[in-house]
Formats: C-alpha cells, sequence, structure tokens
C-alpha cells in the first residue's frame, strides 16, 4: 500500500530559534527545514528572524543573509538568482517554486520553507535529483534524425518553432527542469519509480513537438506505457505550481492525444 | 545498488495503456447518456407495482438499453478500480491478486445483472 505516514526517523521537530534582526522594524521569521545525514537526528524546523532591510526582496536573499550573516551551516543549492537555472527550487510557503523569483512580501505570515516534496533528501533544502535527471536521460533528450546532416542549420518555421516556445514563450522548451512540477504532482509521489511525471512529460513533448526530429512514433513508443504516461490523472499541481509559467498538464494531454490519433 | 538509468529505465515501456484510456473515457460518455434514461427508469420504476416493473424491463427498447449500461458502467468500473490499485499497491503479489479480484468481481457480477435483464425481457 502507499505509504501516508512518515517513517520514525522523518517526523519533523521544532528546532532551534535565532533572532538575527536586533530589534528591527522590518522583520520576519522563516521556518527552514534543516536535516544532516551526518548525525541521527530527525529533520526539525528551525526559526530565523531577520531584518528585512539588510536583504534583498526575494526568498532567496533571505537564505542567502541567513548562510552568510547567521547560520553557516545552512545547505540550499542556487545559482543563477533570476529564475534560468532552477537550482534553488524548494516549498516555499506550501508551493514548490523558485526561491530567487518569490517575493517574501509575497507569503502570509512566518515564510516556511522545505525542500521539494517526495524527494530524498541530501540535506537540509537540498533534494535528491538522481532518479529523475535518470528519467529524464530515458526520454533521450536530444534531436534524432536519419536524414544526412544539412550543410547549414536545420530550419524552422516560425509556426513550427511557436509549438516549442509559444506566442507567449510559455512553450515546452521554456521548461528550466527545477521539478517544481513533479514534485507537486500526488501520482509521481506515489509511482515515481515508473511514472515520468510533468518535468519529463513535458520535455518528452518538447522534442515530439519538433518539426526536426524524426523520432517521433519511437518517442511515443518509449511513452505508451500504464505508468510512464497514464498515471497522470490531470490533477494540474504542475501547472498550478509552475514558476515559468509553463504548462506541463497540457503538453501532457497532447501526448495522449497523439498516442489516440497514431493507432 | 541498481544504476540509476537501469532503474529509471525499469523493464522498459509496455506498449500499452492507450486502449484503457479510450476505453475509460467512452464509457464515460457513454454513462453520462444512458444515465440520463436510467434516471427516467428509476423515478418511473418507483411508482410502479412488481409486474408493471418487470413489463417495462421488458420492453425490448429499455431491455437493450439496461444492458447496454451495465456494459458501459461496469466496463467503467472495472477500470477505474484498476487506476486506484495500480496508483496505490506497490507490493507486486497484492496489486496481482487485487486486479484478479477485480476482474472476476465484475465480470461475474456483470454477466448476472445481463442474465437478470434477459431473463425478464425474453
Amino acid at each position: 500500500m502507499a505509504q501516508f505516514t512518515l517513517p520514525k526517523n522523518s517526523k519533523v521537530t521544532k528546532g532551534k530559534s535565532v533572532d538575527a534582526a536586533n530589534g528591527a522594524v522590518r522583520k520576519r521569521n522563516f521556518k527552514v527545514y534543516r536535516w544532516n545525514p551526518d548525525d541521527e537526528d530527525n529533520p526539525r524546523l528551525d526559526e530565523y528572524t531577520i531584518d528585512l532591510d539588510k536583504c534583498g526582496p526575494m526568498v532567496l536573499d533571505a537564505l542567502i543573509y541567513i548562510k552568510d550573516n547567521v547560520d553557516a551551516g545552512l545547505t540550499f543549492r542556487r545559482s543563477c538568482r533570476e529564475g534560468i537555472c532552477g537550482s534553488c527550487a524548494m516549498n516555499i510557503d506550501g508551493t514548490n517554486t523558485l526561491a530567487c523569483t518569490k517575493d517574501i512580501d509575497d507569503c502570509k505570515g512566518d515564510v516556511k520553507i522545505t525542500p521539494l516534496p517526495h524527494m530524498p533528501v541530501v540535506k537540509d533544502l537540498v533534494p535528491d535529483l538522481t532518479h529523475v535527471y535518470a528519467q529524464y536521460e530515458t526520454i533521450e533528450p536530444w534531436m534524432k534524425t536519419d536524414s544526412p546532416a544539412p550543410d547549414r542549420e536545420r530550419l524552422q518555421s516560425s509556426e513550427d518553432a511557436n509549438l516549442l516556445n509559444g506566442d507567449d514563450g510559455n512553450g515546452p522548451a521554456g521548461c528550466i527542469l527545477c521539478f517544481c512540477c513533479s514534485t507537486s504532482c500526488p501520482s509521481y509521489w506515489w509511482n515515481g519509480d515508473r511514472f515520468m511525471g510533468p518535468a519529463i512529460l513535458l520535455q518528452a513533448y518538447r522534442w515530439i513537438a519538433d518539426t526536426r526530429d524524426e523520432a517521433t512514433g519511437e518517442r511515443l513508443d518509449n511513452l505508451e506505457d500504464p505508468f510512464r504516461l497514464y498515471r497522470c490523472h490531470t490533477i494540474m499541481n504542475c501547472t498550478n505550481t509552475c514558476p515559468k509559467g509553463l504548462n506541463p498538464a497540457k503538453a501532457i494531454a497532447e501526448i495522449k492525444k497523439l498516442m489516440v490519433v497514431r493507432r | 545498488m541498481k544504476n540509476p538509468l537501469a532503474r529509471a529505465r525499469g523493464l522498459g515501456s509496455a506498449g500499452s495503456g492507450v486502449e484503457n484510456w479510450i476505453r475509460l473515457r467512452v464509457t464515460a460518455v457513454g454513462n453520462a447518456i444512458l444515465a440520463v434514461w436510467f434516471i427516467w427508469f428509476v423515478k418511473k420504476s418507483l411508482q410502479l407495482s412488481h409486474a408493471d416493473f418487470t413489463a417495462l424491463l421488458a420492453q425490448p427498447l429499455n431491455a437493450i438499453l439496461m444492458i447496454l449500461f451495465i456494459i458501459s458502467v461496469f466496463i467503467h468500473a472495472t477500470l477505474g478500480c484498476r487506476e486506484i490499485v495500480e496508483d496505490y499497491f506497490h507490493i507486486e503479489w497484492m496489486k496481482i491478486s487485487k486486479l484478479v479480484g477485480i476482474y472476476l468481481f465484475f465480470f461475474a457480477t456483470g454477466i448476472a445483472c445481463i442474465f437478470s435483464v434477459l431473463k425478464i425481457a425474453l
């Protein structure tokens, strides 16, 4: 059966409280998930109170401030700090999103920050993405052609390019692989070992929809499976949570339509 | 210790799934249409004696619609229950035994329902 309760050593306990605001007027509490694989302790929620006038406006700015000035042991991924790399994906205020594009003022009350749900944790806010990257590799995310390579670029009409980029830039090619969508999907929580999840299916559709690619049938063959594709029950969490405003649920629906059309 | 790519690829694609997806949607449409007739039939039946009820069901159109409704509902229910089992049961022997049980139960009860209608109608 699916496991509905946390294992004994996974129960999140109350952690330490650190007031680093020093009586500031604009102060805010951040409750941050902490877990260290090197000790035997349960995960805990540490509470940090900081002065918002001393850091930038985004949640990532607050985390960097805490790491630099309050608790150097706090561990999280970050890189571009502008919503392009997808490194700082985490659950903030109950929603999977990017810490670098999430405004602190948009959070209600204390800002609760936990790792992406239902993924193994490496440490603190860092999830283990090994399996999801391996799933990404299974869809062979590169152009596959049998025709001889042309002397110049493989041309594409603007209409064809729109299938990938979307009229508003929100097409499947806009995915930054932050995995906010996959980790918000209950079907992926229960069957992530076999279900590809919305992020990988969106990426699969990106290559299926690419008019320059010549392996569409092979790609559909690879996905035609009760678990790989059809565990999607159109719950729509993926589309609701995508920090880039993409629509993985629509991409999955397009794949399902193609499965019917080719029969 | 399994290699991550080997784990992600698993046993490969089953090459099926679309049939059940189509059947679920077709039977959902069938259920929605036939449910309108079924509600009318139940409402009308409540006012009838047993003899009048069997006479109403024995009318060819009603008997045919009832059999179609049974087929559509039972196929839909079988596939729906299968989805639930595949979603939530992860111990292989338990999953397979539940699936076999579901198929046998709905097949047997479906046949029994159709037989009952035919017995009244013919």
